[in-house]
């Protein structure tokens, strides 16, 4: 018989005085959630239809979908304010994504992804300050400033890449060297539906197949390359046979448990030396391409609204937990708010941290200075900004 | 040192304290005030258009009068994300105006086909940072294809615009000007236009062109410059500067959005230093206009030439190698270049790093004080 919320409200206030917040023991310690259905390429059988998840998974995977969305709403805010300038873009809406993969990942399987970064920036191990300090290119922001919302970095998160398609045969050759140096890694490819008819990615998958390298191509399909509908790109939308010898799955990845099954199956495949997947995470963004992109002139505000409502990874994963008595919901509003305060303080840090050193301007052009040369100056770069300091 | 705090005292509000700049609302990028220009009244009715409209009215007089012309380009269909193809699919159907996918290398590949197989082809790569993916096809088939075949076949009628240039904002990949890479293709032309009047003439004369031009429009133009354009087409001529300024003590060279600031500069040159600068606006980067450039430097004895594209290799170095050949003697200083410094464009401090009127203004200062 579920809880009356009354009554999960006095457990947890009973048992809030101990110093900690305990989940009541009323509530599963973990369920067995369904996975949605997968659609296979070139593969006899594809991910689990059921997955085990606990409580403090749950916990984790809402608290971190949650932390990107309000992050990518505050950029949003602050793009507004013009305290971020230049090229935005936002990944509400696919959340479960990134949430999903990292389920499964580790820190030491490398990632790769394009310019709509800041939620993989996040789930990679950069906090919400570093993030949004970048933004603002703050000399505490993770790439000092210097690089902005396409060029984010981390261990083992290779950015953060502005020219569509271009990281692809990046993430081959990062799978390579993992090969190489037989670390038993994947390295995670991702690029979007745009970039799926660059010439480019088809030669990263010859590669990669050819010398079976240990890579998951992930192609984040949201429907739209910038105002382009799938269709009116693309001869053919299946991105997930796209990578024609290389077997493939396509993914509901609106909902993150099927993105995690997706991503551990993957990984076993690669893993056990079958040479490289492609998984097609069949998505949405809620905002336009970019801050500059209005996002309606090529989409009608119903579809948005529709998706929001029905198709929502985050609300629709609150409702799982609720249902399946994984989590109390007053847990789940804690963590709402501890979410909000987290990013309201990033917000404040990133409007108010010190700007970096002007010398970052000429700084990392090259790794030091040309031998032989000890007055060496990046060229150009004239009296005015040498004394700027 | 100390003369140059001095003169950047006397030009007013500069900002060379770390600490400050987070305070103070600096504004970003090229800093200039766009003077409108008038058209030629023989060329009748006028409308006020800003650059993308002039660029919309050029494309819209191409697709009127010629059957075989065609344009496309990533997201041109619903105007394109800079305006500049805003109503032409509804106008002239969507088989001549149409979206390609993202492939930078197979619209450019695509475009040259269509163009040697005789059809007028305008196609428009996204932001200018973007056309890499490209430069095999313009390097290697586009610009030899005349040569190659003995004049068997041309993709003359080709033309390839994109947005280039600092806009205040558009940190690494939406702020480049690669037009020095192009300058080494013979077989091409570059085009760069300074507003909307010359903006549509010259990309007119660039689809009318028998050989292929990539028309590079400054974007931080599109809404700034608006000027009475008039409505039918016209052309202005590809291979010609222009003396916009006529001054006796130094030439100052520059194109697209850098003509505005070097405006700025031989006004205060004037005003501050006493010195009368002639302002040269190239128009065209491929075939340069020679005869223009070294009568006025041998005229006035001092060249600088400004870009925001990288310094060592840029445009300015052909032209400061060219200057000092042909104007050796007459030269009363070596040849200056202000350009953006050799690092990608910058996330972080791009006034610094741009070619700004302080920076053109000290140039001058050590040509005269030579």
């Amino acid at each position: 018989m579920p809880l009356s919320s009354s009554a999960i409200r006095a457990n947890l206030l009973l048992l809030r005085g101990g110093g900690g917040l305990f989940v009541s023991s009323r509530l599963a310690s973990s369920a067995v959630l369904s996975t949605r259905p997968y659609k296979l390429h070139k593969l006899e059988s594809g991910p689990a239809s059921e997955a085990q998840v606990t409580s403090d998974e749950a916990r984790k995977y809402y608290r971190d979908m949650a932390t990107v969305r309000r992050m990518e709403t505050a950029a949003g805010n602050l793009y507004k304010e013009k305290a971020i300038r230049g090229f935005c873009h936002l990944y509400s809406g696919q959340e479960a994504c990134c949430v999903g993969m990292e389920a499964v990942l580790d820190r030491n399987d490398p990632v790769i992804t394009a310019y709509r970064a800041h939620g993989w920036t996040y789930t990679r191990g950069v906090p919400v300050k570093a993030v949004l300090s970048e933004l603002t290119g703050r000399a505490s922001g993770c790439a000092k400033g210097k690089g902005g919302s396409m060029h984010m970095y981390n261990h083992n998160f290779y950015g953060g890449n502005g020219i569509v398609g271009a990281q692809v045969p990046l993430g081959a050759g990062i799978a390579f060297a993992q090969k190489y140096r037989e670390d038993k890694r994947v390295c995670v490819t991702l690029y979007g539906d745009g970039a799926a008819n660059q010439g480019q990615v088809f030669e990263a998958f010859n590669m990669a197949k050819l010398w079976d390298l240990p890579c998951i191509f992930v192609c984040e399909n949201n429907k739209y390359g910038m105002g382009t509908a799938v269709e009116r790109a693309a001869a053919s939308t299946a991105y997930y046979t796209r990578g024609d010898y290389i077997p493939g799955l396509w993914v509901d990845a609106m909902d993150v448990i099927t993105v995690r099954e997706a991503t551990r199956f993957a990984k076993d495949w690669c893993l056990s030396g079958k040479g490289p997947i492609l998984l097609e995470m069949e998505t949405y963004r809620y905002h336009g391409h970019s801050m500059s992109d209005p996002g309606t002139s090529y989409r009608t505000r119903e579809e948005v609204q529709s998706m929001r409502q029905m198709r929502d990874p985050i609300a629709s994963f609150r409702q799982t937990l609720l249902t399946a008595e994984l989590v109390a919901e007053e847990e789940l509003k804690e963590i709402d708010q501890s979410v909000r305060k987290e990013v309201d303080e990033a917000v404040q840090a990133a409007k108010t941290n010190a700007v970096p050193d002007p010398k970052e301007l000429y700084t990392n052009v090259y790794s030091q200075p040309p031998s032989g040369q000890p007055n060496y100056r990046i060229r150009g770069i004239d009296q005015f900004t040498w004394s700027a300091n | 040192g100390g003369s140059c705090r001095s003169l950047a005292a006397r030009l007013g509000p500069v900002c060379l304290d770390a600490a400050s700049f987070s305070r103070r609302r600096l504004s970003f990028g090229p800093q200039f005030v766009y003077t409108p220009e008038s058209a030629d009244k023989s060329l009748g009715e006028t409308s006020r258009m800003n650059l993308f409209q002039a660029v919309t009215s050029a494309l819209d007089n191409t697709l009127a009068n010629d059957p075989s012309a065609v344009v496309f380009g990533e997201d041109v269909a619903f105007g394109g994300v800079f305006r500049c193809t805003v109503g032409l699919k509804d106008k002239y159907g969507k088989d001549r105006v149409f979206n390609t996918p993202l492939s930078e290398q197979g619209i450019v590949g695509f475009a040259i086909g269509h163009a040697v197989a005789g059809a007028t082809t305008v196609a428009e790569i996204q932001f200018g940072d973007y056309i890499f993916p490209a430069f095999d096809q313009i390097a290697n088939e586009a610009s030899k294809y005349r040569y190659r075949s003995g004049n068997h076949f041309n993709c003359g009628s080709l033309t390839v615009r994109a947005p280039i240039g600092a806009v205040g904002h558009g940190a690494l990949y939406h702020s480049q000007s690669p037009e020095g890479f192009f300058a080494h293709l013979p077989g091409i032309k570059v085009v760069i236009p300074r507003g909307p009047i010359q903006a549509k003439g010259l990309l007119l004369a660039c689809i009318n062109d028998p050989d292929p031009c990539f028309y590079f429009e400054p974007k931080i133009l599109y809404r700034s410059a608006v000027e009475d354009v008039p409505v039918n087409g016209y052309v202005l001529p590809i291979g010609k500067a222009e003396v916009l300024i006529e001054g006796s003590d130094v030439t100052l060279i520059g194109y697209g959005t850098q003509v505005h600031v070097l405006r700025e500069v031989a006004r205060l040159a004037q005003s501050e230093l006493g010195v009368s600068c002639e302002l040269i606006d190239m128009r065209t980067i491929l075939p340069f206009d020679e005869e223009t450039v070294y009568a006025s430097v041998c005229k006035t004895g001092r060249c600088l030439i400004a870009h925001e594209a990288p310094l060592t290799g840029g445009f300015g170095a052909e032209l400061a190698a060219s200057v000092q050949e042909h104007c050796f003697l007459n030269l009363e200083a070596p040849v200056r270049r202000v350009a953006g410094h050799d690092t990608p464009f910058p996330h972080i401090f791009e006034n610094f790093y741009l070619p700004n009127q302080r920076r053109c203004l000290a140039a001058i200062k050590d040509l005269i004080g030579y």
